[in-house]
């Protein structure tokens, strides 16, 4: 179907001690000049010349967005600041974001994962891509971009557009690929059915989806829709951004891209690692990258692993499409959720003690979020402040998350009584 | 072809080498580079078969050589080029290199004619062929050494500092002849503290310190990493658009 690099198709003892070199290289690197790392390391007991095999990766310490957000900003960086090139932000679970740092050589390698999940899609320089994400918000469309410039093909990079303004650039630019987010393709779709337009004037041939988890049926309404080959693409800003896995089209998994990352499955609750086939936790060791590695790194997704080859060729392993989360923390509309944030805008709304649950579903064609927040019987007395306490709440919402939600303020207790109660935020879309 | 697997080497209670596992596939010229005493020379000399006590995994052309004795890693293929030269002074230079031939692989051509390819990929040892290798300058011994050693028919040749002590411009012309044996497919695991030659030279790296492999990738990605610029590519360099 599409072509790949070499490295690829490498013949697993060959990748095994590739895998080893850079495992025990990034390891070398990270404990002379990393604080952080040598406070770890040593409170797992365990000195980097340990590290002798593959296997001898459970006794590395494990490390989470936790972990990042307490270094905030460069405490996990590898490298002087002045050797960074480029820093982006992501959110993190409390109110200190998380400070990504590449060097010069880290973007190229986000061009080569890029470049893979492109050109297992069938992408080539022929093709005119559209990545449709706003920049500002979501930082993997830069790696998204590079990979398709590497790869010549006619790039448009986007922006938060009104979708009638979208479904123009669509038709009119001749895109022929939509990089965008599940949720955003059906608004495409959405749109395009209240306009009684049908893709037949469009020359898209392939969505690549990325940034949150989607159902088989959503990809296939997708598909329909917009008359499209859907491709999953998986990524996280901290380890990389998108490039991490992708799909091949044959429908067996993501393949993962194991030359620059190192792939577990642990469970959730123990810290085990699992073997191939079961579900647990995803956890990645960068294997390439200079100025911010991550050892372990836990990335709260669900997931299993399968080692045998695909059809397609290529050797590297494959993780079966997300299926939940072990955490609170959720992804919508290109960007990450937490409660933590959630609370500080309550609180700065006046409600000093605040319980409140998120839930999000699955609308007919976009995500539906629901914020219900308790309001003690003080409150209640005073109607008028009711209202204007939900507008203000809608209102901070936005402005910090740029998706909107629907808030609802409910009794005292009726959250609490519920039976996933104590989750503050629910994610039900699947 | 050649693959090392978290090999750890000691002199007596002192650990050179703690953990380095490395590999060079066939056809690829390999670099190691890293300031003085970082271990390099010992990595090499624990691949020969030389040198202290070890542990971990050497394996080449798919055979564990780990507890071989040097005599069996020479016969299987494996030679080196020592750090100093080393050629018998008071031996001819053609005498030298039949030295190089003495304990050849199996199937390997004549002497003779390995002998007079020798001569054709080094004239100036032609000219020299009688003389005592003592009285070569030390650009010529280098070419001998490497010479030497290719007499023996090598699957794969590992050379210990070649530019060591000679002029820059001698330098150059050695690393001219270790391009031109890359060029006709010759695999090689190169040391070398000239970095900035080694690194344009060799497909990829691994940079050593203190015993142990911090970084390692393509040519051109060291040569892009700012730590292996400030401390090993001198401040001197320049990257070649600047020039």
């Amino acid at each position: 179907m599409a072509e790949f690099s070499s490295a690829e198709t490498m013949d697993r003892g060959d990748l095994a001690q590739l895998q080893l070199e850079r495992l025990q290289a990034t390891v070398n690197r990270v404990y002379r000049n990393v604080p952080t790392y040598q406070r770890l390391f040593q409170s797992a007991g365990v000195l980097p010349e340990q590290i002798e095999t593959l296997d001898d990766v459970v006794r590395l310490p494990f490390t989470d967005r936790h972990t990042l957000a307490e270094n905030y900003p460069y405490g996990m960086f590898t490298v002087p600041l002045k050797d960074v090139v480029r820093l982006h932000t992501t959110g993190g679970p409390d109110d200190r974001p998380v400070v990504l740092g590449y060097t010069a050589n880290d973007l190229r390698h986000w061009t080569d994962l890029t470049t893979r999940v492109l050109a297992s899609a069938g992408v080539t320089h022929e093709d005119v891509v559209l990545i449709n994400f706003d920049y500002g918000r979501v930082t993997g469309a830069f790696g998204l971009q590079y990979g398709a410039e590497h790869l010549g093909a006619s790039v448009i990079p986007g922006t938060a557009l009104h979708l009638d303004r979208q479904l123009d650039l669509i038709r009119d630019y001749r895109v022929t690929v939509l990089l965008s987010t599940p949720s955003d393709a059906l608004r495409l779709v959405h749109r395009m059915r209240e306009l009684q337009r049908d893709h037949g004037d469009l020359v898209l041939g392939t969505a690549i989806l990325g940034s949150e988890p989607f159902t088989e049926d959503q990809r296939g309404r997708i598909e329909t829709g917009l008359g499209v080959k859907a491709f999953d693409s998986y990524g996280l800003a901290v380890v990389m951004g998108p490039g991490l896995a992708a799909e091949c089209g044959h429908g067996t998994g993501l393949h993962v891209s194991e030359d620059h990352v190192l792939a577990e499955i642990v469970d959730p609750h123990t810290g085990d690692r699992l073997p191939d086939g079961e579900t647990g936790e995803l956890v990645f060791t960068t294997l390439t990258k200079e100025a911010f590695p991550l050892i372990r790194y836990r990335t709260g997704d669900l997931t299993s692993l399968d080692r045998a080859p695909c059809a397609c060729g290529r050797t590297r392993a494959r993780m079966a499409r997300v299926s939940g989360r072990t955490d609170e923390q959720v992804a919508v509309g290109g960007l990450v959720l937490y409660p933590g944030p959630i609370e500080r805008h309550l609180r700065e709304a006046g409600i000093t003690q605040p319980i409140f649950q998120l839930r999000i579903t699955s609308g007919q064609e976009l995500d539906q979020l629901d914020l219900d927040v308790e309001i003690g019987d003080l409150f209640r007395d005073r109607m008028r402040d009711l209202a204007g306490l939900r507008e203000r709440v809608q209102t901070l919402f936005f402005e910090c998350f740029r998706v909107p939600a629907e808030v609802h303020l409910v009794e005292p207790g009726s959250i609490s009584g519920r039976e996933d109660g104590e989750r503050r935020i629910v994610d039900l879309r699947r | 072809m050649l693959r090392l697997t978290s090999v750890s080497a000691f002199y007596g209670p002192i650990q050179a080498l703690r953990g380095v596992s490395l590999h060079v596939a066939p056809g690829e010229v390999v670099a190691l580079i890293g300031a003085n005493g970082a271990g390099k020379s010992t990595i090499l000399n624990a691949v020969c078969g030389v040198g202290p006590r070890r542990r971990g995994r050497i394996v080449f052309d798919g055979a564990d050589i780990s507890r071989a004795s040097c005599a069996e890693i020479v016969r299987r293929g494996l030679m080196q080029v020592p750090e100093g030269r080393q050629v018998f002074p008071t031996m001819s230079v053609r005498d030298n290199l039949v030295l190089g031939a003495y304990r050849r692989r199996a199937g390997a051509r004549p002497a003779a004619d390995r002998m007079a390819h020798m001569f054709d990929l080094f004239p100036i040892l032609a000219e020299r062929s009688r003389q005592a290798a003592g009285t070569l300058s030390g650009g010529e011994q280098q070419m001998l050494a490497i010479g030497r050693a290719l007499m023996g028919e090598p699957r794969m040749l590992l050379l210990d500092e070649p530019s060591l002590g000679l002029a820059p411009v001698i330098a150059q012309q050695i690393f001219r002849t270790i391009d031109a044996l890359r060029g006709r497919g010759t695999t090689m695991l190169l040391v070398e503290q000239n970095a900035v030659m080694a690194l344009r030279l060799a497909d990829r790296a691994y940079v050593v310190e203190a015993g142990q492999v911090v970084l390692d990738g393509s040519s051109e990605d060291l040569l892009a990493n700012e730590e292996v610029k400030r401390a090993y590519l001198g401040r001197g360099y320049r990257e070649v658009w600047e020039r």
